[in-house]
């Protein structure tokens, strides 16, 4: 079948049973937005701002099991789109983002809305192309998808100029792809599971640190059943949550910066570490010198071979996707005669315990002002601990990872690597599109929401329910404490003057606001969110605590056991 | 320690600044990188010198293999290898230093290809290191210009690098 290059590029998003995508159309992708309104298969969502269908593809992603797509026109529709890309880099998200160019003549002549599209985003994608045949189109789209989800995943840009999408070819979807420089390990090395095996059976210390890899590769039910059948103690990074159950015994918290006593110490103090799909960032073992102090055995499970050794030696690297070496580990742990030394791991969670008794999330109630983590707490028990959390990035990011226990994987949705303000309410209507019957709440600052405030257009047009929860403090909270604890109080440009009456704005866009200033109406508000309004989006606007702070903490460049703690202030 | 990284990898277009792109991004450094097709039209062949500890010349293969276009790539510096750099030099040949540069020229097994009256184009291959000699041999205040190729190189024997 002869086909337009914009009528393929609607026929390989139905051949990959592409259901959203998320966009915004322009020049340079006219003909392609004319293919989509012939057909009903593949749903557009139009957004007001091409970062935000970039945010919102990603976390329609990180909540279900698909590869997210989106699709903006060229020049500013690209560089808009670039901080989505980044961010969904940073955390390794299958993306596919299809984007307009100008037509192939006008390529560096300095057309209208031209950039170096595939330039400006090399190195913030896994992969990306420009298709200058048609008769590479369906193909390159096929490998993009095949790229994305493969491996360590990550975002894929096809780029298309618009003269493309007018050419006529024998329109054909490939069955497969077979790449010489692309075959990403699978299968995990036999022997080096072996030596794994053997030193998980002698530790004295043991601790598992699992990551994001977990939740990509849907590995949670596996990585819960291999911890258990050890009974070690587990933590999870802030992009692992959900990986292991919260509220489970063996789950000491999350780890890190923000991490809690018991996870760092543990983390610091083991003689055997089993690492799962995480990468030893700064943000999680803080200075590597300082955790190099304490001599222990590390093994490193991870899909991505620069991943391992990279910031922190590794003693037994293991390449493979997760839930392929944790199947290995379990059935060579199963045929071991050796069972792990009770005795010692008796000795090693009466310590861990020990630190847990510090309760370090505990905090202070000030006068009658409402606490962040009190909110935090409140949406925990309302939502019954079953809602899809999204986040912006700051100090709501920080409490609700630590207050709100994620018992299931990708029920968690933050940005992670990059840390993008904003990301919150986009991803919250990724995450509707992704599960149209779920509970989901952005919780988010008053800084963050408004860098993307727009969508709430979007929401509207769509009827998505999101609950915002605003914990409003009038500050860049995470600036704000960083200057009070590192820079002198200065307060430098951290104060958010002037801001917007939440109520009365979401009240323009059609929704519901409610103001909640007493501590005593936390609960009730979000009751009447989740229950009353529960088809509605709610904006709630906390006006909390402007002193409170995020505890514990590894300052930048400490090591993981120099926290320090609400209590010693 | 100074190291010699050959790579294969796709012969598409971007795919030299994706493997450049990497080196700045992420800080390594390159002394030299050389790239051209090879006997197979589709592969480009491309060598690069790096200077980094055992850790980070370690990172950069692997962050080279990541890379999508990149087929393989070889530590040459691990084994025995060979390489060469091709330089031109244009120099000032009048009077007694014709006769000078002609001699120099034949010392280092280099080859005079271009002559005017007043200027010599001596072409010379070899190690860096000999280039280098040459360079420090000669009058310098004679150079007109120097071009060199960068470091190719081979593995010794039976170490081949092919798909």
């Amino acid at each position: 079948m002869v086909l337009t290059g914009a009528e393929i590029v609607i026929r390989c998003l139905q051949e990959e049973k592409v259901e959203h995508v998320f966009g915004y159309p322009g020049g340079s992708v006219l003909f392609i937005y004319d293919e989509l309104f012939k057909q009903d298969k593949v749903k557009h969502i139009l957004v007001r701002h091409e970062q935000a269908a970039v945010h919102a593809a990603d976390a329609y992603s990180r909540s279900s099991q698909n590869v997210g797509v989106c699709m903006v026109t060229s020049g500013p529709g690209v560089t808009n789109a670039v901080t989505g890309i980044a961010t969904a880099y940073m955390d390794s998200i299958p993306l596919v983002v299809i984007t307009g160019q100008v037509p192939t003549a006008y390529i560096g002549q300095d057309a209208f809305q031209e950039c170096d599209t595939v330039g400006i985003t090399r190195p913030c994608v896994k992969h990306n192309f420009l298709v200058k045949d048609v008769k590479d189109l369906a193909p390159t789209i096929k490998k993009a998808f095949y790229l994305a989800r493969t491996g360590r995943p990550g975002p894929v840009l096809v780029d298309i100029p618009k003269d493309i999408t007018t050419h006529k070819c024998e329109f054909h979807y490939p069955k497969t792809v077979s790449m010489r420089s692309y075959n990403p390990v699978v299968k995990g090395h036999t022997g080096q599971i072996k030596k794994a095996v053997h030193l998980l059976l002698e530790a004295k210390r043991p601790m598992i640190y699992a990551g994001g890899g977990v939740i990509l590769s849907d590995a949670a039910e596996k990585l819960t059943k291999l911890t258990r059948a050890l009974g070690f103690p587990i933590t999870n990074t802030l992009m692992g949550l959900g990986g292991y159950p919260a509220t489970d015994r063996q789950f000491v918290g999350m780890l890190g910066m923000h991490g809690t006593y018991e996870a760092n110490m543990a983390m610091q103090h083991c003689d055997v570490l089993l690492a799962i799909g995480a990468r030893f960032d700064d943000r999680v073992i803080g200075n590597p010198a300082h955790f190099g102090e304490v001599s222990r055995k590390i093994i490193h499970v991870d899909i991505d071979p620069s991943s391992i050794s990279k910031r922190v030696k590794v003693d037994v690297p293991i390449v493979g996707s997760v839930p392929d070496v944790l199947d290995e580990l379990m059935n060579q742990l199963e045929a071991a005669s050796a069972k792990p030394d009770a005795k010692a791991l008796a000795a090693w969670w009466k310590q861990v315990e020990e630190w847990r008794d510090r309760n370090c999330l505990k905090y202070r109630q000030n006068g009658d002002l409402i606490m962040p983590q009190y909110v935090v707490e409140k949406l925990y028990e309302v939502t019954g601990g079953d809602a899809f959390v999204t986040s912006d990035v700051g100090q709501h990011q920080m409490w609700a990872a630590q207050y709100y226990k994620f018992d299931k994987p990708r029920r968690w949705i933050n940005s992670g690597g990059l840390g993008t303000m904003g990301f919150g309410l986009p991803a919250a209507m990724g995450v509707r599109f992704a599960n149209p019957s779920a509970t989901v709440a952005c919780v988010t600052g008053e800084a963050s929401i408004q860098m993307c405030i727009q969508e709430l257009s979007t929401c509207k047009q769509f009827r998505l329910p999101i609950k915002i929860v605003n914990l409003n403090n009038r500050y860049l909270g995470m600036v704000r404490q960083w200057q009070e604890m590192f820079h002198g109080n200065r307060y430098s440009e951290s104060y958010v003057d002037a801001l917007p009456d939440f109520v009365k704005l979401a009240e323009a866009y059609g929704h519901v606001g409610i103001r909640i200033e007493k501590p005593a109406d936390v609960e009730p508000a979000l009751r009447e969110a989740f229950v009353k309004h529960k088809n509605e989006l709610v904006f709630l606007d906390f006006l909390t605590d402007q002193t409170a702070n995020v505890f514990p903490m590894v300052a930048a460049g400490k090591g993981l056991s120099e926290m320090i703690l609400a209590e010693d202030l | 320690m100074r190291r010699i990284i050959s790579i294969l990898l796709e012969n598409e277009a971007g795919a030299l600044s994706r493997v450049s792109g990497l080196f700045s991004a992420r800080a390594y450094n390159i002394e030299s990188l050389t790239v051209a097709p090879t006997e197979d039209p589709s592969m480009s062949r491309m060598t690069i010198v790096s200077v980094g500890s055992d850790d980070v010349i370690e990172q950069i293969t692997k962050q080279l293999n990541k890379l999508i276009e990149v087929v393989k790539v070889v530590d040459l510096s691990e084994a025995a290898h060979i390489e060469r750099e091709l330089m031109l030099v244009k120099v000032r040949a009048t009077g007694k230093d014709r006769e000078e540069m002609k001699r120099m020229s034949e010392i280092f097994r280099g080859r005079i290809i271009d002559v005017t009256e007043s200027t010599f184009v001596i072409e010379l291959t070899g190690n860096s290191a000999k280039l280098d000699a040459f360079i420090e041999a000669i009058d310098r205040t004679l150079i007109l210009e120097t071009v060199r190729t960068g470091v190719c190189g081979i593995g010794r024997g039976d170490r081949v690098l092919k798909v």
